[in-house]
C-alpha cells in the first residue's frame, strides 16, 4: 500500500537542533524510540492510557503515543535521556534510585518527566499535589508509596525511607 | 544451613540496587528497545472465534503483498508444549482448531510493523465454529464438546480431592459451623511493558533470542524442543524487564514465531504484543467459585475446614495442575487445622488461559477463608484479632497436610497491625460506615517441586575475583524489579568483605550465566541468597588463608567488611584489592561456585510434594475503610501491612515488595476484573477500560516488617514478594461488614455490588421490624 511521504521536521530534543524525516502518521514516542533510538522513553500501551511514553514537549508533560512527531516541529522535546544535567542526575532521578522507586522502571522515565515538570512550578508541592500530578502514570510494581516518597526527596521535604509524609497529618 | 553472623556490614541496610541508575537514566535496555540490522517485523493473526476447527489458511493475497517477507503457520511448528511437563497442550500457532478468541493462528513478517499488520488482514482462515464454553457451568455441562481432546473425563482439566482426617464428623460436633460461597473474579497482571521477543541466527545456524520472560531456563527447553534444535545451539537472553507477575512464566507464541521466522528467513525477527494481545496472552488469576464450611469449637479453634473449588482454567493446561493443588495445599497455615478437605477442580472454557499471578492460586482460598473466619469470630462474638491469635499454628509445626514450618512471626504481624492502626481503642469506636478489619496469610519461599523432575540444582552462581578488585558474578536468576540484580552483590559484599559497588552482576544469560529456573514460587531471593553464601564463603576461605599467611596469624584472627581486611584485635589492615592479589599469588586464578539444591519436602501421599516449601511467609493486615452508603463506594484509608520476611536483607526492598503486594490486592479488591463477554470477547483489552488504580486511587500504606528469622534461610530470610498481596482483599471485606453490616463475598467489591447488598439488608431489617 502507498504511504505518504516523509517530512522533515525541525526540533529540538534535549537541547539538541536536529531534523528527521517521518511520516504523518508517525508518532513522536515512534519518532523518538525507532528513529533517533531515545529508548528511555517507553511504550506501554500506545494508547494514552499508562503515561510511560511522557516527555515534556516545550516544558509540558505529553504522552508521545498520541502525539504526532510532526507537532513537535519548531518545539523543543525533553526526554529522560535529557533530564540528567551531563554527568550529574537530576535530584528527581537520584531521589528515585535512593528510595528504592524503581523496581522494574519501566513506567519510571514517564514518572520522573512528570514528577520534574511538577517541580519546576511548584517545587514544594503538598503530597495531594504530587498525586495529581502523578496520576497520569501508571505504576504496577511500587503501590506508588516510593515514588511519592522519591518526589517529596527531590523536593526536600523529607529524608530517604521517611516518605511519604502527609503535611495534614503531620505531628 | 547458613551460619548466623552475629554482625552485618551489608546485610539489613538500605541499599541502592546496582542497576537502578541505569533504569533512571534510560540506559538499561528493556526488550524492544534492542533493534538489529536488517531486523524483520512479525505480527500474530488470532482467532476471531472462541472455539473453531480450522479447515485451511489461504496465505497468497498476504504473501503477494509489498514488504512481506514470511509466513508462519501451525504444522511448522506441530510439537506440543507447555510449563508443566504432564500437560503440554499448546502448539505454538494453531493447527487443528483454535481454544479462544485470540489464539494463535498465523505470523508474517514484514519490513516493517505497518506492512505486517496489513498483511495480517489480508491472510483467509476457513474456519468452522464450534459450541463455544464460557463458564466452568457449561464447561461441566458438555463433556462431549471436549475443548481438548486428550483430556482424560471431559473438560476436566486436573481434579484434586484431598482428605485429612474426619472433616465430617469434626464438622457435626462443632459448637459453630459457617457455610458461606464465595466467588472471586479473574484478574490480570498488566505489567507496564507489553511482552516483546527477538530472535537472530549466526552463519553457523546459532540461534539468539531476547525476551520479556521470567523463566529464560524453561523457555531455553521449551524452544529447543518445539525447533527441534538442541539447547547448546540457543541462547536465550533476559533483558531489563518491565513488570511480569507470573505474566510472562509460560513459554508464548511470539518467542517460537521469532525464532521460527528468523531460521526461515536468515534475519533479525521481533515480535511486541500490542496492549490488547497483552490481555488475551493473560495467564492471569483463575476465576474461581467456592464453598466453604468452616467448624470451630466454643472458644473459636478451628475444628474442620472442608473446600469445593471450581476454577475456570481457560483454554489451556499452563500451570493448571499446580493452580489445582495450590487452592487448597496452601491454606494450612498460619491457623491449626485439626482436620482439612478439598476438593478443587480446575475446567478448561473457550477464554484466555490463566496461569500463574502473584499469590498463584492460593489468593482466591485466602480470601474466602479469612472472610469466614470472621463470620465465625462474629457468631461466637469473638474480637477478630483474637480469634486469629487462638489458632497460630507454631513455629517448628507440620501442618495437617504435611508441609514443614520453621519460623513463624505470625503472631507478632498480628501485634504489629494492631498497634498501629490502634485497633483496640477504634475498632469498636468507630462511627457507622466506618471499620477496620483485620487478615492473614501465609505463602511459600520457593517450591521443592522443579516443575520438571531432575537432580540438577535449582539455582547456582559462578563468581569470578581478580587482582583489579572486581567481584562478577555470573547469575541466571531474572529481575523483574524485585531486584535479584543487586541481591548477589550484597551478599557476596558481605562475605567477601568488599563494598557492593565492587560487584558486578552478569545476568540471566543462558550463554553466560548457570542455570536459575526463574523468577516464580517467590524462589528467586532464598535460593539465589543460599548460592551466593556458598560461593562467597568458598572464596572468603582463600583470602583469609592467604592473609593469615602473609601476617603469619591463624586465618580465624582475619576479618573483613566493606573493603577492608583486619587482624582481629590489631590495628593492622589491608585493603580489599590486596587481599585478594594475595590469595591470586597463593591460589591461582580465582573463582567459586555456589548452588541450591532442592530438598526433599512435603507430605507422603500423591501431590503431597505441592506446596512444600524450604520456607513459609506470613503476613497480617489491617485495612480501615469508609462506605458511602448512598453511591456504595468503598474507600480504604489505609493498609497496615506487617510481613514475617524471615529478615528483611534490605528493607527498602521488601517495604517496595509489601507496598507493590498489598496495592495489587486492593486493586483485585476493588477495581479489576479480567471480564469475557457471550461472544468470548474481553470486556475491556486496554489500560483504560481495566481499571489498575492511579496514584490518586492507591490507599495510604504502612509497611511493618517483621523479622522471625528462618534457620534455613540466607542470614533467616524468606520471601516478601507474594505472601503480602493475600489478606488485603478479606481485610477490606471484613472491615466493610464492621462498617456496614454487608458481607462481600464475590470480587470485586464494586460500588453497584455494595449498594445491592445495602438494598438486601435494608429490606432484612424491615421485614424484621414488621414482624416484630
Amino acid at each position: 500500500m502507498a504511504r505518504p511521504k516523509r517530512q522533515i521536521v525541525a526540533l529540538t530534543v534535549n537541547g539538541e537542533a536536529i531534523e528527521i524525516a517521518v511520516r504523518p502518521h508517525e508518532t513522536l514516542l515512534e519518532a523518538l524510540r525507532y528513529g533517533l533510538r531515545l529508548t528511555g522513553s517507553k511504550q506501554g500501551c500506545d494508547k494514552g492510557d499508562c503515561g510511560a511514553c511522557t516527555v515534556r514537549l516545550d516544558g509540558v508533560p505529553v504522552l508521545s503515543c498520541i502525539t504526532l512527531a510532526v507537532e513537535a516541529a519548531g518545539r523543543s522535546v525533553t526526554t529522560l535521556e535529557g533530564l540528567s544535567h551531563g554527568p550529574t542526575l537530576d535530584p528527581v532521578q537520584a531521589a528515585f534510585d535512593a528510595c528504592g522507586a524503581l523496581q522494574c522502571g519501566f513506567c519510571q522515565s514517564g514518572m520522573m518527566l512528570s514528577a520534574r515538570a511538577l517541580l519546576d512550578h511548584n517545587p514544594k508541592p503538598s503530597l495531594r499535589e504530587i498525586k495529581e500530578a502523578l496520576s497520569g502514570n501508571l505504576c504496577r510494581c511500587t503501590g506508588y508509596t516510593k515514588i511519592l516518597e522519591a518526589v517529596q526527596v527531590a523536593a526536600g521535604l523529607c529524608q530517604p525511607g521517611e516518605g511519604p509524609v502527609d503535611e495534614l497529618h503531620r505531628g | 544451613m547458613a551460619r548466623e553472623r552475629a554482625k552485618t556490614s551489608v546485610i539489613g541496610g538500605r541499599h541502592r540496587k546496582g542497576d537502578s541508575v541505569l533504569k533512571a537514566t534510560g540506559q538499561a535496555l528493556y526488550a524492544d528497545d534492542i533493534q538489529l540490522p536488517r531486523m524483520l517485523h512479525a505480527k500474530i493473526l488470532r482467532s476471531p472465534h472462541p472455539h473453531a476447527r480450522i479447515r485451511g489458511i489461504d496465505f497468497s493475497a498476504a504473501l503477494a503483498h509489498p514488504g512481506v517477507v514470511a509466513v508462519l503457520e501451525g504444522r511448522e511448528l506441530p510439537t506440543r508444549y507447555g510449563i508443566i511437563p504432564w500437560t503440554e497442550d499448546e502448539q505454538a500457532l494453531a493447527e487443528d482448531k483454535a481454544r479462544y478468541v485470540g489464539d494463535e493462528v498465523a505470523a508474517v513478517a514484514a519490513v516493517d510493523e505497518l506492512t505486517a499488520d496489513e498483511a495480517l488482514a489480508l491472510i483467509r482462515v476457513d474456519y468452522e465454529p464450534l459450541p463455544a464454553l464460557l463458564s466452568v457451568d457449561e464447561a461441566a455441562a458438555r463433556p462431549d464438546v471436549k475443548i481438548h481432546e486428550g483430556a482424560k473425563h471431559g473438560n476436566v482439566s486436573k481434579r484434586v480431592d484431598l482428605a485429612f482426617g474426619d472433616v465430617e464428623g469434626e464438622l457435626a460436633r462443632s459448637a459453630v459451623v459457617v457455610d458461606e460461597r464465595f466467588y472471586y473474579e479473574g484478574s490480570t497482571h498488566a505489567p507496564i511493558e507489553p511482552h516483546c521477543a527477538l530472535a537472530q541466527v549466526d552463519g553457523d545456524g546459532n540461534l539468539t533470542v531476547w525476551s520479556s520472560t521470567q523463566i529464560p531456563h524453561y523457555l531455553h527447553r521449551a524452544l529447543a524442543k518445539v525447533l527441534g534444535l538442541p539447547e547448546k545451539k540457543i541462547r536465550v537472553i533476559q533483558p531489563f524487564l518491565g513488570g511480569a507477575f507470573g505474566g510472562k512464566s509460560d513459554p508464548f507464541a511470539l518467542e517460537f514465531c521469532v525464532a521460527k521466522l528468523a531460521l526461515k528467513t536468515g534475519r533479525p525477527v521481533k515480535i511486541l504484543y500490542t496492549r490488547e494481545e497483552v490481555f488475551y496472552a493473560h495467564r492471569g488469576r483463575h476465576p474461581m467459585r467456592m464453598r466453604y464450611r468452616v467448624g470451630t469449637d466454643p472458644d473459636g479453634r478451628l475444628t474442620a475446614v472442608d473446600a469445593k473449588i471450581d476454577i475456570d482454567g481457560g483454554a489451556y493446561s499452563s500451570f493448571g495442575l499446580v493452580t489445582a493443588y495450590y487452592a487448597g495445599q496452601l491454606l494450612t497455615g498460619p491457623y491449626r487445622f485439626p482436620t482439612y478437605h478439598f476438593d478443587s477442580t480446575r475446567f478448561f472454557t473457550n477464554k484466555p488461559c490463566c496461569g500463574p499471578k502473584r499469590g498463584h492460586g492460593s489468593v482466591q482460598p485466602r480470601f474466602a477463608f479469612e472472610v469466614a473466619l470472621d463470620m465465625a469470630a462474629e457468631k461466637l462474638g469473638l474480637d477478630p484479632i483474637e480469634i486469629r491469635r487462638r489458632n497460630f499454628i507454631g513455629e517448628d509445626v507440620t501442618t495437617v497436610n504435611g508441609q514443614r514450618i520453621g519460623s513463624n512471626g505470625f503472631l507478632a504481624c498480628l501485634d504489629a497491625v494492631e498497634r498501629a492502626s490502634g485497633w483496640k481503642e477504634r475498632y469498636a469506636q468507630l462511627p457507622p460506615g466506618k471499620g477496620l478489619g483485620v487478615a492473614g496469610s501465609m505463602y511459600i519461599s520457593g517450591t521443592a517441586y522443579p516443575i520438571y523432575p531432575n537432580e540438577m540444582p535449582q539455582t547456582g552462581v559462578q563468581v569470578k575475583l581478580d587482582r583489579s578488585g572486581r567481584v562478577t558474578v555470573f547469575s541466571g536468576a531474572s529481575d523483574i524489579g524485585q531486584g535479584s540484580n543487586s541481591v548477589p552483590a550484597w551478599i557476596l559484599a558481605e562475605e567477601l568483605g568488599c563494598a557492593p559497588e565492587d560487584v558486578v552482576a552478569v545476568v540471566s544469560d543462558t550463554d553466560l550465566t548457570p542455570v536459575d529456573l526463574g523468577a516464580y514460587s517467590s524462589r528467586v531471593t532464598f535460593m539465589l541468597g543460599l548460592a551466593c553464601i556458598e560461593a562467597g564463603r568458598r572464596l572468603r576461605a582463600q583470602l583469609d588463608a592467604a592473609v593469615a599467611e602473609a601476617w603469619k596469624i591463624p586465618a580465624a584472627n582475619v576479618e573483613a567488611a566493606l573493603g577492608t581486611y583486619r587482624e582481629v584485635g590489631s590495628a593492622r589492615t589491608l585493603s580489599f584489592v590486596e587481599a585478594v592479589r594475595l590469595a591470586e599469588a597463593k591460589f591461582g586464578t580465582l573463582g567459586a561456585t555456589g548452588s541450591y539444591r532442592t530438598q526433599k519436602l512435603g507430605g507422603d501421599y500423591r501431590g503431597g510434594t505441592i506446596g512444600a516449601s524450604p520456607a513459609y511467609s506470613f503476613t497480617a493486615h489491617v485495612a480501615e475503610v469508609d462506605v458511602d452508603r448512598e453511591t456504595g463506594i468503598i474507600t480504604v484509608g489505609k493498609l497496615w501491612i506487617a510481613h514475617d520476611c524471615g529478615r528483611a536483607l534490605n528493607p527498602c526492598l521488601v517495604e517496595g515488595q509489601m507496598e507493590g503486594s498489598a496495592y495489587m490486592g486492593y486493586a483485585e479488591a476493588l477495581f479489576e476484573a479480567q471480564e469475557y463477554d457471550h461472544r468470548g470477547l474481553h470486556r475491556g483489552p486496554s489500560l483504560l477500560d481495566y481499571r489498575i488504580p492511579t496514584t490518586l486511587d492507591t490507599p495510604d500504606m504502612k509497611s511493618l516488617i517483621v523479622e522471625s528469622i528462618e534457620p534455613g534461610g540466607p542470614y533467616g530470610a524468606k520471601e516478601a514478594g507474594e505472601g503480602p498481596l493475600h489478606p488485603s482483599i478479606p481485610a477490606i471485606s471484613n472491615a466493610v461488614w464492621r462498617a456496614c453490616g454487608i458481607r462481600l463475598t464475590e470480587l470485586p467489591f464494586t460500588p453497584a455490588r455494595v449498594l445491592r447488598l445495602l438494598r438486601e439488608k435494608e429490606a432484612r431489617e424491615r421485614k424484621l421490624a414488621a414482624t416484630a
